[in-house]
């Protein structure tokens, strides 16, 4: 395990110090990850992507994470945090109350370099379950009504439409961690998002989708991938709720 | 088969063994346990026909349901097209083999071939 001696940088007095232990890995030439560790200044508010930047600008620039945001909208800064799946932009150093703090690339994701994996198959997942409003007609001829909704209608599916597609979820999922083959509970969410939907019409082809060898059934309902959800999303929820109308409890 | 399908069976037959699991524990219970797992009375169970029945039926409903639910298991621990179709239908034909042999020995209790 590296370790990197601390630099004094540009942080206010009352900063304290905290060590990041950052996962180390390129596919290209490591035959596995190692540990490097950074002595990082924070306060009250720093987040841990704010660390990671930090790191990369004060001791090794070459740390790989992907990120854009920072306000955990575009869903691009999902890693392993002490264990848990998390969103760096969104977590607070000060919140885990810990002196050295683990970051890890998220689990059930091919890793790119260092704390940065692949989304190709999260967003292929996502795509296949059709992830649009299916109908025939539309509301953007003229002489169409945009598709009116009660709140009840709209309640039924709001809270699976916050999904920001970080993967939290998906790393969180011990099923995904055996079957790689497992649509993963982002897709089964958003899948129910859209059959839950009053304006959609497209329910018979996406239950088709999904009733596969590797598909609804596989889920376990451990909520994993509940908890982790920086959103406030249930998949956990969404996956039983679909499953209501596989089963025939709902219509 | 559809995986919605196979699932529905899956549960179904859950159920229904718990069911009838529940009545041939309450039959040993109408003597005592010991008495009741004696070899007479175990062929006297068999001999009986509708209690035959039922234990035909115990016998289907757990290999259904627990075949698959190995099936399933094993489709969780490694994937491949290969692998997934030998899985499938090595369950499949185990099941039958074990449903096989089991009814051939409650047919043959039951006619006195034992």
């Amino acid at each position: 395990m590296a370790q990197v001696s601390s630099i004094s940088n540009e942080q206010s007095p009352t900063a304290k110090s905290v060590t990041l232990k950052i996962s180390r890995y390129n596919p290209e030439h490591d035959e596995s990850s190692q540990f490097m560790e950074f002595p990082v200044k924070y306060d009250q508010l720093s987040t841990f992507l704010e660390a990671i930047l930090d790191v990369k600008k004060h001791f090794d620039h070459s740390v790989a994470v992907r990120y854009s945001c920072r306000q955990a909208t575009c869903g691009s800064c999902g890693m392993i945090i002490n264990g848990k799946p998390r969103l760096a932009c969104f977590t607070k150093i000060s919140e885990l109350d810990s002196n050295v703090i683990t970051v890890e690339p998220m689990n059930n994701f091919p890793v790119i370099r260092d704390l940065a994996v692949k989304f190709e198959k999260l967003f292929d997942t996502h795509q296949k379950i059709k992830p649009y409003l299916i109908r025939d007609d539309t509301e953007l001829v003229s002489d169409e009504k945009e598709f009116l909704q009660t709140p009840e209608e709209v309640e039924q599916y709001i809270q699976f439409a916050n999904c920001i597609k970080c993967g939290l979820c998906n790393s969180a999922c011990p099923t995904m961690a055996t079957d790689s083959s497992f649509v993963g509970p982002q897709a089964l969410a958003q899948a129910y998002r859209y059959v839950a939907d009053s304006r959609d019409k497209g329910k018979d082809s996406r239950l088709k989708i999904i009733d596969d060898s590797h598909g609804i059934w596989r889920c376990h309902f451990a909520g994993s991938c509940s908890q982790v959800c920086p959103k406030g999303v249930d998949p956990a929820m969404g996956i039983q709720l679909l499953r209501g109308y596989m089963l025939g409890f709902r219509s | 088969m559809r995986e919605s399908t196979i699932m529905k069976i899956h549960y179904g037959t859950a159920l229904a063994a718990v069911a009838l699991v529940a009545v041939h524990i309450l039959m040993r219970l109408t003597m005592g346990y010991a008495e009741s797992l004696e070899y007479e009375n175990v062929l006297a169970n068999y001999k009986f026909v509708p209690y035959a029945i039922m234990l035909e039926l115990i016998l289907v409903l757990l290999a259904v349901h627990g075949f698959n639910g190995l099936r399933v298991i094993l489709l969780e621990l490694k994937q491949g097209r290969l692998y997934e179709k030998a899985v499938s239908y090595g369950c499949l034909v185990a099941m039958i083999g074990l449903i096989a042999y089991g009814s051939r020995t409650i047919i043959m209790t039951n006619m006195g071939m034992v």
